[in-house]
């Protein structure tokens, strides 16, 4: 089970080296889906099946969305990085990020024994002792998603529609004239 | 790609697009039994959409679902959520902000349909909210076309 | 362990976008960011010969309460993949936009047509 963990994790690696290394735009989209879909199997591995329907459906969009904005504009690839003490310098500050987060790792808890196993008092261990007694809900995940702490998805229901709006001000060519007017094709030339 | 895909293509699609719209409502509305639930079914939901999109054209898509439904649908998710969250302080039972009002006032069987209370409500608005927002922003983006001009060239 | 091959997925993303120069590969290695981020905060989560928590009829709440992985980061995570979702759609979109202005999604010749 944890072998499998590791080689799933290394088979992640690989992919993203190839999703950033390689030349052709394609085949580096197609390369970080594949890590998207790892990184579905791994939910299902440590027992998530309610997180890993969501994202089976947003990589295959976010797939057909890089491909259309790449696809249909000629895409010529380039050659090279950034300038080389530009490089250095982010070099470097890769290595202190990559020191200081091994030294975060000391404070973890290891991999398979998580908090709620030492801590008596954990609000996870709350949730799942009388969740189905306080909400009703067998599903403990949407019982804290819903009940316990809504308001986080409250607050991701604003972010959502911030970003959807933000996005569609980016994209739009043209103000509507009239409030009457359809908008159906408005973002079409 | 307004045209469609071919025929093959279009079949296919006309079969199997109902029964992936019922397994979306089926998982929004059991979410609080089994895995799922609101952000689920709504991915699956728009991913239905989608479908229609890619395999039959822009126009057949708009026909079914048009944008400024779409864009409603968005904000009366919003709205929904908030207005259960505000029920819970006005349920009468003393409650704060996002009380679930419902299951304790009469719960109902564990295991059942309708034994969350507002967890059941809250599945649906998550799920318009999430499914509509999808869809819009996938027309808005695969349906843009990007243009380069020159900077001396007139639009 | 784990968590240090999850680190590496990150650092990968980390230098993508602070190496690349196309804006395509800048938004590709985003996208893995977010996944190391998801998978090492569902990882935090995992209980060894765990089970998913979602009760079911018959079973007793005590084994249970014993048994099952830690239900909170897995909420977080579902939504932070939504607003992920949204994040990668906004990207797009501007980068979509500056290619119609510069007619490249070269960043170092962006930054030349702009002087």
């Amino acid at each position: 089970m944890l072998e499998m963990m590791g080689l799933l994790l290394l088979f992640m690696i690989i992919a993203a080296i190839v999703a950033i290394e390689t030349r052709d735009i394609l085949a580096a989209i197609i390369s970080v889906t594949a890590v998207g879909f790892g990184v579905i199997i791994a939910f299902f591995y440590m027992r998530a099946p309610d997180v890993a329907i969501v994202p089976i459906v947003v990589e295959v969009l976010v797939l057909v969305i890089l491909i259309r904005a790449t696809l249909r504009v000629g895409l010529k690839t380039f050659v090279g990085n950034r300038d080389f003490f530009g490089m250095m310098v982010t070099m470097a500050m890769l290595f202190v990020i990559f020191l200081a987060a091994i030294r975060a790792f000391n404070d973890l808890p290891t991999f398979g024994e998580p908090v709620i196993t030492r801590m008596m008092d954990a609000p996870s261990r709350l949730y799942i002792a009388n969740g189905l007694k306080e909400t009703g809900a067998a599903n403990i995940v949407t019982a804290v998603l819903l009940d316990y702490r809504a308001y986080d998805t409250l607050g991701e229901a604003t972010v959502l529609f911030t970003s959807i709006i933000g996005a569609i001000a980016v994209i739009r060519r043209k103000a509507r004239k009239k409030p009457s007017e359809p908008e159906v094709g408005e973002w079409e030339e | 790609m307004s045209n469609g895909m071919t025929p093959i293509v279009k079949t296919i699609t006309g079969w199997v697009k109902g029964f992936i719209l019922v397994f979306g409502i089926y998982i929004v509305l059991y979410g609080h039994l089994t895995p799922g639930g609101g952000f689920a079914g709504g991915v699956i939901i728009a991913m239905t959409f989608v479908l229609i999109t890619l395999a039959f054209g822009k126009d057949e898509a708009l026909k079914r679902f048009r944008i400024g439904i779409a864009s409603e649908l968005d904000s009366v998710g919003a709205l929904m959520f908030l207005v259960i969250a505000l029920l819970g302080i006005a349920g009468g039972l003393g409650g704060t902000f996002f009380t679930n009002f419902i299951a304790k006032s009469n719960p109902g069987e564990p295991y059942s349909l309708m034994s969350a209370g507002t967890i059941l409500l809250s599945n649906i608005a998550i799920a318009l909210k999430v499914g509509s927002s999808l869809f819009l922003v996938f027309i808005l983006l695969v349906m843009t076309k990007v243009l380069y001009r020159e900077p001396g060239e007139k639009p | 362990m784990h968590y240090a091959l999850c680190l590496m997925l990150f650092m990968i993303g980390l230098y993508g976008v602070m190496v690349k120069r196309n804006l395509i590969k800048i938004i590709i290695s985003l996208i893995i960011m977010e996944s190391a981020v998801n998978l090492f905060l569902v990882m935090i989560g995992y209980r060894k010969d765990g089970i998913a928590p979602i009760m079911t009829k018959g079973m007793e709440a005590g084994t249970f309460a014993a048994r099952a992985v830690d239900p909170v980061p897995q909420a977080l995570v579902l939504t932070a993949i939504v607003i992920g979702l949204g994040v990668t759609a906004m990207t797009i979109a501007i980068a979509m936009r500056l290619y119609e202005r510069y007619g490249t999604y070269d960043i170092k010749e962006m930054r030349k047509l702009k002087g």
